[in-house]
C-alpha cells in the first residue's frame, strides 16, 4: 500500500477531508508531488484541478521539493518592528536564494511565515519546527551557516 | 534546605521554545522528590523572560531559566534565595505579593484565571479549579434561560467586531433546520496576537466547556475548533483535552446523564489569513478553498453544509462557563456600558515587558502600555500602539488615555481587534508600517472581488515610491480615494477594512509622509533608500565589532581608532547598528 493510499484510506476517502490529507503527505513526503496529488484525487473521486486549487491556494503548502532544513522567518508586527525584515535580508544574502528557493546544496529552504504567536520572543526564526527567539542578523547568520557543512568552517 | 518547594514549570510555546523541556529534565534529576515537587502549568503570561518557574509557598516568579541556572540552584540544596536575583518581572523595592507588581495589579483574571496554575493536559487540574461547575448549572437550566444570562451578562464577540454573543445565539436557535453545528474559531491570524493560542494551550478545557455549554443553548449536536497549522502545541491540547473530556462522559452522547448530545473535533487551518473570515473558515472545514462568499444568508441560518452554524472566537467560548458559574450581573459588572468583561491582550513589540496581559474593559491604553508593559525600553519615546492587525490602526501616544472599549477604538480608526497590542517607538516609521500591512494583505486577499485585489496592490506601489524618495504629495489624495474604493467594494471583512493601517497613519502621522514625499528623509530612520550610516567620532572605542560583521566590507578602521563607513558601498543592512555596544552608528 502507497503512503498516499494509507493517509486517504485514514480519513476514509471523504472529500471534506482534502486539505487534512495533504496536510499528511507534505508531512511524509516534504511537499506535494503531481503524481501524489493526482493519487489523491482518484482515491478520493474528485477531479485533479479540485486537489490542485486546495494545494495552491494554501501558503502551507509546497509543490517543489524543500530542502533538508526548512528556515522560517517570522513576519509578524512585532518582529518586524524588531528588525525582523532585516534577518530576513541577511539570511537572503547568506543564502543566496530568495524567499521560498532552496540553496543549490538542497541544504536549506529560506521561508517567510505569517506570525507564529511567539510575539513576546520577536525577532523569531522557526528552524524545524523549533522555536527560536529574540534572534538578531549575527545569530541568525551563525544559525544557517551550522546547517551547511562546508560552510559552517567559514 | 528545609521543606518542599513546589516547582511549576511553564509549558507555553515561548518556553518550551526557550527550554523548558530541558529546565523540567535538569529539575527532576537533580532534585528528588522529598526536596521539590516539580509540575507542569500553563502560561503565566511573561513571555518575555521564557522559561518560566513559579516557587511556591513562596509564590514567585523567576525566569528566563536555564540548566545552568538550575544546577547552580541545586548546588545550593534549592535555597529558593538563590533564585531572588533571577525573579521576573524586574522589582526595584520589595514588594509584598507579586499580584501588587504593576505588572499584575492591574489585571483582572477571568479567561486567564488558572493561568501559571493548572497542568493543561489533566483535566483534573481544570475541575479542581472549578471546572465544568458553569456547565453543571447549564444543563439544569433550560436553552432559552441559559442565552438570556449570556444577553443579560453582555458578553460581545471577543474575534474583533465585538457582535452580542447572546444575540447570535438566540438566531442560531431559532432557526429551524437542523443538525446546527458550532465552530470555534482559532485561525488567529492577525501579526502580533497570539491570545488564542495561549488560551487554546494553557486552558483547553475552558474553550471546551463554553462549547458544550454553547451546544445546549443552541441545539448543536456537532462542533469544530478551527486551529492554524502554525499552532502545533495548541493542536496538541486541544486534542488531547477532547479526548479527556470524551473519558469523562463530557462529550458524546448523554453528555452527564442528560438527553443532549454533542461531541467536538479538530480541524488545522491551511496556512489563508483570510480563513478568520468565518464564511472563508466554513468553506475551509468543508475542504474547499478558503473564499468568502456573500452575506445573508448569515451562518445562522446557512452555515457549514448549509446548516445553521454558530461561529466565535476561542476567547469568547472561554468567557462562556465563567458567566454561567459566576452569573451575568458580575460578569455585567466588569468593564464599561457597552463593553463588558475583560480583554486579553498580547502586549508586544516595543515595551519593556511583553507578555499576555488580561485587564477589565475600559481601562485607559496607556495604563497597559505605561504600567502593565513598563513603558518603551532604551529610554526611547512612546509612539504608538497598535490593535486589531491588518484591520486595525496605529493610534498615536497623544490619544493613549483613551479607554479599551468596543466604541472608543472604533472611533478612533482603530479596532478592538483579536487582541494584539504591538506599542511602537520613535524608531518605527508609519510609512513602513502601513507598507508592512498592505504587503501583508496583498499577499493574502483571495481575490475574489477586484477592489482589494488591485487596489492593494496599487497601495503598495505608491506606499513603496513613498519609502524610496519617490512619491509626490497629490498620491496622498489617491490613497484616501483608493482606500475608500476598497473599502466599498468589497465582500468581507478582509477588504473592507483592509485601508484601516493605511488611513490612521494618513491621520495621526501625516507629516511623517511628507517628510518622506518633500525632504526624501525618513525621520524614523528605518527606510533604507533614504538615510545614511556614519560612526559617531565621540562614542566610537574602535574596537572593531562593525567591521566584522559588514557584510559588503563597507568599514574601515585600525584597532583603536575611529571607523569610518563608506556610504557608496553601504548597503544599510544595519549589522554594525545591531552589533555595536556604544550607540556609535549615527542614522541619518
Amino acid at each position: 500500500m502507497t503512503s498516499v493510499q494509507n493517509i486517504v484510506e485514514r480519513y476514509k476517502n471523504r472529500e471534506e477531508k482534502l486539505i487534512t490529507m495533504l496536510q499528511d503527505v507534505q508531512k511524509t513526503d516534504g511537499y506535494l508531488s503531481e503524481s501524489a496529488l493526482r493519487e489523491i484525487a482518484d482515491r478520493v473521486g474528485v477531479s485533479l484541478s479540485r486537489v490542485f486549487s486546495l494545494a495552491t491556494f494554501y501558503k502551507s503548502f509546497s509543490l517543489s521539493p524543500r530542502g533538508r532544513h526548512i528556515v522560517q522567518v517570522c513576519m509578524g508586527t512585532a518582529c518586524h518592528v524588531r528588525g525582523g525584515q532585516r534577518i530576513l535580508d541577511s539570511l537572503k544574502e547568506e543564502l543566496d536564494v530568495e524567499t521560498g528557493e532552496t540553496t543549490g546544496d538542497g541544504a536549506v529552504t529560506l521561508q517567510e511565515v505569517r506570525c507564529v504567536g511567539c510575539c513576546g520572543l520577536a525577532p523569531v526564526i522557526v528552524r524545524d519546527e523549533t522555536f527560536y527567539g529574540k534572534m538578531n542578523q549575527k545569530k541568525s547568520i551563525q544559525m544557517v551557516r551550522a546547517l551547511i557543512p562546508e560552510r559552517s568552517a567559514r | 534546605m528545609k521543606g518542599i518547594r513546589m516547582v511549576s514549570v511553564c509549558f507555553g510555546t515561548e518556553c518550551v521554545a526557550r527550554g523548558a523541556r530541558e529546565v523540567e529534565k535538569e529539575l527532576l534529576k537533580l532534585a528528588s522528590r522529598n526536596v521539590l515537587k516539580v509540575t507542569r502549568t500553563s502560561c503565566s503570561g511573561n513571555c518575555q523572560a521564557a522559561p518560566v518557574l513559579r516557587i511556591d509557598p513562596e509564590g514567585f516568579l523567576t525566569g528566563p531559566m536555564t540548566v545552568e541556572k538550575v544546577r547552580r540552584w541545586a548546588g545550593s540544596g534549592f535555597d529558593p534565595a538563590v533564585l531572588e536575583s533571577w525573579r521576573i518581572p524586574e522589582q526595584d523595592a520589595e514588594l509584598p505579593r507579586l499580584a501588587d507588581h504593576p505588572f499584575f495589579r492591574h489585571q483582572r483574571l477571568v479567561v486567564l484565571k488558572n493561568r501559571g496554575r493548572i497542568d493543561p493536559d489533566r483535566i483534573e487540574d481544570y475541575m479542581a479549579a472549578e471546572g465544568y461547575d458553569g456547565l453543571a448549572r447549564a444543563l439544569a437550566m433550560s436553552p432559552g434561560r441559559i442565552i438570556e444570562t449570556i444577553k443579560a451578562a453582555g458578553l460581545r464577540g471577543r474575534g474583533g467586531a465585538g457582535f452580542p454573543t447572546g444575540v447570535k445565539w438566540e438566531l442560531c436557535r431559532r432557526s429551524r433546520t437542523t443538525p446546527r453545528y458550532l465552530v470555534c474559531n482559532a485561525d488567529e491570524g492577525d501579526p502580533g496576537a497570539y491570545m488564542d493560542r495561549s488560551i487554546l494551550e494553557g486552558d483547553p478545557h475552558a474553550v471546551i466547556e463554553g462549547m458544550i455549554i454553547g451546544a445546549r443553548a443552541i441545539g448543536a449536536s456537532r462542533g469544530y475548533v478551527y486551529v492554524r497549522d502554525e499552532y502545533p502545541l495548541a493542536v496538541e491540547r486541544i486534542q488531547r483535552a477532547i479526548e479527556a473530556a470524551r473519558g469523562f462522559g463530557l462529550l458524546g452522547a448523554n453528555i452527564l446523564g442528560t438527553d443532549l448530545n454533542f461531541d467536538l473535533e479538530v480541524v488545522r487551518g491551511g496556512g489563508a489569513f483570510v480563513c478568520g473570515e468565518e464564511t472563508a473558515l466554513m468553506a475551509s472545514i468543508e475542504g474547499k478553498v478558503g473564499r468568502p462568499r456573500p452575506r445573508p444568508p448569515y451562518p445562522s441560518e446557512k452555515g457549514l453544509w448549509g446548516r445553521p452554524t454558530n461561529i466565535n472566537n476561542v476567547e469568547t467560548w472561554a468567557n462562556v462557563a465563567p458567566i454561567l458559574r459566576n452569573g451575568s450581573a458580575w460578569f455585567a459588572s466588569l468593564g464599561t456600558d457597552t463593553s463588558k468583561g475583560t480583554k486579553v491582550f498580547s502586549l508586544v513589540g516595543k515595551v519593556c515587558r511583553s507578555g499576555l496581559v488580561e485587564v477589565p474593559m475600559g481601562i485607559p491604553l496607556r495604563t497597559v502600555v505605561e504600567e502593565i508593559g513598563g513603558g518603551v525600553p532604551d529610554g526611547r519615546k512612546f509612539k504608538a500602539v497598535q490593535t486589531g492587525g491588518p484591520s486595525g490602526g496605529c493610534i498615536p501616544a497623544s490619544m493613549a488615555d483613551l479607554p479599551v472599549d468596543y466604541e472608543a477604538l472604533t472611533q478612533a480608526g482603530a479596532i478592538m481587534g483579536s487582541g494584539g497590542l504591538i506599542v511602537m517607538d520613535e524608531t518605527t516609521c508609519m510609512v513602513d508600517l502601513a507598507l508592512y500591512f498592505v504587503r501583508f494583505l496583498v499577499e493574502e486577499s483571495c481575490g475574489k472581488c477586484t477592489p482589494c485585489r488591485v487596489g492593494l496592490k496599487r497601495m503598495e506601489e505608491m506606499l513603496t515610491a513613498f519609502t524610496l524618495g519617490l512619491g509626490q504629495l497629490e498620491d496622498l489624495k489617491q490613497l484616501e480615494s483608493l482606500a475608500k474604493t476598497i473599502q466599498d467594494g468589497s465582500l468581507c471583512g478582509l477588504g473592507q477594512t483592509a485601508p484601516n493601517p493605511v488611513l490612521t497613519a494618513l491621520r495621526y502621522f501625516k507629516e511623517e509622509f511628507e517628510s518622506h514625499i518633500m525632504d526624501k528623509k525618513c525621520p524614523a530612520g528605518v527606510c533604507k533608500a533614504l538615510i545614511t550610516l556614519s560612526v559617531d567620532a565621540e562614542r566610537c572605542t574602535g574596537c572593531g565589532l562593525c567591521r566584522s560583521v559588514c557584510p559588503v566590507g563597507a568599514v574601515s578602521g585600525s584597532p583603536k581608532s575611529v571607523h569610518e563607513i563608506n556610504t557608496e558601498r553601504c548597503t544599510r543592512c544595519g549589522a554594525c547598528v545591531e552589533q555595536c555596544r556604544f550607540d556609535a552608528i549615527i542614522i541619518q
